[in-house]
């Protein structure tokens, strides 16, 4: 390699997420980006998976999604459809894309377009759609398929109009520099950084030429959708890793996510290989009436956020929530971003975070720190009822499975050409 | 019946799990149990213990195995659950410690970039990697660990030498750095004497004495038992040395040694020559030869702490109380009843003990001393518990009384047993309460005895000061009360117990009491010129200990890497 040692490849990886300039360019329906989805296609979070092997509200959301699509009018018809095979499945991180909990995204929902600006690299994701009966939970009840098909007309264009007022985009770095500062970690709390957005962005919603009904149900949503930034956050997180990936080299996490069935990771230094192991159910606290035996596995492309080096990886910069999603006080918050930064190659100073002592976040997970100390990344996540329509019925976290870290360790001591008997 | 519960992927050190095991000796209804992580070592004490059961075979290194010998299967529940709330109350008192803890040298150096010594207490098969570790980062080595091997120990000693590091032990269990107590080690203030020591207990009761006679220690360095041996030729020993001839806190250097090989102990009195202070040295088991150069011998601890006291001060008070006991009357109505039986926590208070008693009564001792037996001759038995033979699965005699508990009850029962000999050794990491455990044990067997017209009489000494955490004088107050003769000192207490023997046996020979009077660079000099600056790897009470005492401190919370399989872990070593 071109490296002198798997230390300077993992700084060059490093690098690149240091000097990743991402902006978000510009709101479009999926297909004019995604050339995948030219058919009956449907994209999905985690690692490759069929139909027959998704929990309950991913199989929901693809329902949800055939329905929006208009494939099938009914909801018997559309299982028949996927059942049959006739509709295709891609994982989002094949096609520069990744989309929270099911992930599940078709032709027609409206995604965010993130561009690095060093390298011209984009990434997709689309967007939140609030609280509640949403279809990434799994729910498609009319309630849910009216609002996608709002977010398809109105708020998507809306966006887009208001977007492209702005010279070069919206510069997501700074946003999420001042966010950090204001208690979010961009996983499991988003709602300073989507004020922020909603900030920054209504000056330009207001010069969109926007009939004054559209106006006030776009700034309602936003105003509204405290995780509204969490999807422009993952799409940052995928264009940033991606870029980070092309140095082809070394041990740093690339990518982090999970389909419901298995956990999956990538590796700076093992190309677009998945290393997979079955997903952990997530430990939190439960909204009331609901409890552990409700909980469905782990999934979506969110843990995106934890491989950039925010989420769980992050937590003592949100000590707000760091009782909600189940570790604890203060100081718990503190120890855990403590063992985070233990297998990790350094700190992020973008990403300064006040109640570190103004440390940086995490930056750059190393799968060797990973299994020599056996310490697993945290994943801060939002915990879905296992049966498809009912939501999010709680939030914790959830650790990436130490098997695929020794799996991809195994791989990565194959191409180095490292034998041990 | 066995019963095992097998709790997945929760490693815990095996010093916490010794102290868990004789925690949950005490739940009611439990015969015997036994707590330990999953290792292949571990599978054959449990073993050779009884308590091995089919369950144990899926184990893994990283599971936590509790094996429960009970007639009433409703007492697994509760070990279980005394297994849960002893470990999670650990964490608590974890928490509310300002000590920083780290999982990697990496972050144990960003937390502490100035460390300048690392204290290695972790089991030994790990400690020569770490030891290594921490040479490589240009840090000086403390190892309390013990089984490490002979050849580690030499490459570790060598390459240190080279580097102008030092490394005390492995083995090594106590040490004062610049009045930083170090692993077990008493509070004693700062002062002008120096010492160098192959022997932990040996230093504690020399450092006690001086405390306790109004001085001060100013180092005390450790080199571990085997520095004297010939194939480590003292290594350790000579740079200690001229370490404290250097060091200008230092007025006094004190050297207490096990008995070294004859070729080594040669090298190391010429280096005793080469110095510009005055030497006090102890060969445990050696007549004390003639002064010469500046340099005096002694022959018991005391008499090293008494004349370090006097080159140091320039004043001399030696006292020594003899008191009569009225159970020797009875005892010497009963023909047999003539033994010593000395049960010890400290190998070299164990090794005094032996060589006075041995000198005393003219006895031809083996000089083997297989599992730590350090005299067995007729019915007098000195054994030191902390030997490794003793240890294996069982946390020090300092730390877990309850094996040292068995011999005195065995002993007190015993027809032979004149005397009981005991040491307490005390100070930061040793059991919190030694003569509150002893007290009724000895008190219940003397009432025991009094039943059945008999008695014994017991003797003990306590190594420590009024600083330590047990407290010195409170120590001797729970003995004394509970029926013990309480010495000054373990050589008095031995001499105290040979002339009862002799008075039994109605003879009337003297101790011989010998006169003394008429006998007669770099990182490590950096280390001590300053409070130390520790990475603690293995036992955290040791950290506390440096905290409280104004050293900087890091907890390296160590596991094994890669939770201990073997492939990964050469993998990782590979993939740099």
């Amino acid at each position: 390699m071109e490296y002198q040692s798997i230390q300077e490849a993992n700084e060059a990886v490093t690098q690149q997420i240091l000097e990743s300039q991402p902006f978000l360019l510009d709101v479009v329906p999926a297909k004019d980006v995604i050339s995948e989805l030219d058919g009956k296609v449907l994209l999905h979070a985690g690692p490759p998976i069929k139909w027959e092997n998704m929990t309950h509200p991913m199989q929901g959301s693809c329902i949800g999604a055939t329905l929006f699509e208009g494939w099938a009018d009914n909801e018997d018809d559309a299982k028949k459809m996927l059942e049959s095979g006739e509709i295709k499945f891609v994982p989002c991180h094949s096609v520069d894309a990744v989309g929270p909990m099911g992930g599940i995204t078709s032709a027609n929902m409206p995604v965010v377009i993130v561009e690095n600006k060093v390298n011209g690299k984009r990434a997709y994701c689309n967007l939140n759609e609030g609280i509640g009966a949403v279809l990434r939970f799994g729910a498609y009840n009319d309630e849910v398929i009216n609002r996608l098909k709002w977010m398809k007309d109105i708020l998507g264009p809306a966006l887009s109009k208001a977007l492209k007022q702005i010279d070069g985009g919206m510069n997501v770095n700074v946003t999420v520099a001042k966010a950090i500062t204001m208690g979010d970690e961009f996983h499991q709390r988003n709602i300073a950084a989507s004020a922020l957005f909603l900030k920054d962005i209504v000056p330009y919603l207001l010069t969109a030429d926007l009939p004054e009904k559209e106006l006030q149900e776009v700034t309602q949503f936003l105003a509204d959708t405290d995780q509204f930034f969490l999807n422009i956050m993952m799409a940052t997180g995928k264009v940033v890793m991606d870029s980070a990936a092309e140095i082809e080299e070394g041990s740093v996490i690339t990518a982090l996510s999970r389909n419901g069935d298995e956990f999956g990771i990538k590796v700076s230094g093992l190309g677009d290989q998945w290393f997979t192991a079955p997903v952990n159910t997530p430990d939190g606290l439960y909204f009331s009436g609901y409890s552990t035996d409700d909980a469905n596995p782990d999934m979506g492309d969110s843990a995106i956020t934890e491989a950039y080096g925010v989420g769980g990886m992050a937590m003592i910069a949100a000590p707000g929530v760091t009782r909600f999603v189940g570790t604890g006080g203060f100081n718990d918050a503190v120890e855990t971003s403590d063992e985070m930064r233990e297998i990790c190659v350094g700190n992020n100073p973008n990403l300064s975070i006040p109640t570190w002592d103004f440390q940086g976040a995490c930056l750059g997970i190393d799968i060797r720190k990973v299994v020599e100390t056996g310490i697993t990344p945290v994943i801060n996540t939002g915990i879905a009822h296992k049966t498809a329509g009912i939501g999010q019925i709680g939030a914790g976290t959830v650790r990436v499975p130490l098997e695929c870290f020794e799996k991809a360790l195994e791989a990565l001591a194959e191409k180095y050409g490292v034998e041990v008997e | 019946m066995l019963y095992t519960v097998i709790k997945k992927n929760l490693y815990q050190d095996s010093v916490s799990l010794m102290l868990l095991t004789n925690h949950l000796s005490a739940v009611e209804g439990v015969t015997q149990v036994q707590v330990m992580m999953g290792t292949p070592a571990n599978k054959d004490i449990f073993k050779s213990s009884g308590l091995y059961t089919e369950e144990l075979e899926e184990a893994n290194p990283s599971d936590l195995c509790i094996v429960v010998d009970t007639d009433d299967e409703s007492v697994v529940e509760n070990v279980v659950e005394e297994t849960d709330s002893y470990l999670n109350s650990q964490t608590e008192a974890s928490q509310q410690s300002t000590i920083p803890t780290v999982r990697t040298w990496e972050m144990a150096e960003n937390k502490l970039p100035t460390a300048d010594v690392a204290l290695i207490s972790i089991a030994g098969e790990h400690a020569t990697a770490e030891a290594n570790k921490a040479l490589d980062r240009g840090l000086n080595v403390f190892m309390f660990s013990d089984n490490v091997p002979v050849e580690d120990e030499l490459q570790l000693k060598t390459r240190a030498q080279e580097e102008g590091l030092i490394v005390m032990g492995p083995d090594c269990g106590t040490g004062i750095l610049d009045g930083v107590p170090m692993a077990f080690a008493n509070v004693v203030e700062k002062g002008n004497i120096g010492i160098v020591g192959a022997s932990g207990t040996g230093i504690q009761e020399v450092s006690s004495i001086i405390g306790r006679n109004g001085s001060g220690v100013s180092q005390a360095i450790g080199t571990g038992g085997r520095d004297l041996s010939s194939e480590i030729g003292a290594i350790t020993t000579i740079r200690g040395l001229q370490v404290l001839d250097q060091d200008p806190e230092t007025d006094v250097i004190t050297y207490i040694s096990k008995p070294p090989a004859p070729a080594v102990r040669e090298k190391v009195v010429e280096v005793f020559k080469t110095l510009s202070k005055p030497v006090v040295a102890i060969f445990m088991g050696d007549k004390p030869r003639e002064a010469h150069d500046n340099v005096h011998y002694t022959w018991t601890l005391e008499d090293t702490a008494r004349k370090a006291l006097e080159l140091a001060n320039g004043s001399n008070h030696y006292s020594c109380n003899f008191i009569e006991d009225k159970d020797l009357q009875k005892i010497k109505e009963n023909n047999q009843q003539r033994y010593i039986k000395g049960y010890f926590c400290g190998g070299t208070l164990a090794n005094e003990a032996a060589m006075v008693i041995e000198d005393a009564l003219k006895l031809d001792a083996s000089h083997e001393h297989p599992e730590g037996m350090m005299l067995q001759y007729e019915g007098h038995e000195v054994v030191d518990l902390g030997d490794d033979a003793y240890t294996q699965g069982r946390a020090h005699p300092m730390i877990d009384p309850t094996l040292r508990v068995e011999k005195v009850e065995e002993a007190a029962a015993d027809d032979e047993t004149a005397v009981i000999l005991l040491d307490n050794v005390i100070g930061y990491g040793a059991h919190d309460d030694m003569a509150g455990v002893f007290a009724p044990v000895i008190e219940k067997a003397k009432q025991q005895a009094a039943s059945e017209g008999k008695a014994f009489v017991a003797i003990a000494s306590v190594t420590g000061t009024e600083e330590d955490p047990q407290v010195f004088q409170d120590q001797v107050d729970k003995l004394k009360a509970a029926g013990v003769i309480v010495t000054e000192s373990n050589a008095q207490a031995t001499k105290l117990a040979v002339e009862m023997v002799n008075y039994l046996n109605g003879e009337n020979s003297e101790v011989e009491n010998i006169d003394n009077a008429e006998v007669e660079n770099d990182k490590v000099q950096a280390l001590i010129s300053n409070k130390p600056r520790v990475i603690n790897i293995g036992l955290r009470n040791f950290a506390d200990a440096i905290m409280e005492h104004g050293g900087d401190v890091v907890q390296y919370q160590w596991a094994p890497i890669a939770g201990g399989n073997k492939r990964l872990a050469k993998i990782l070593e590979k993939l740099k």
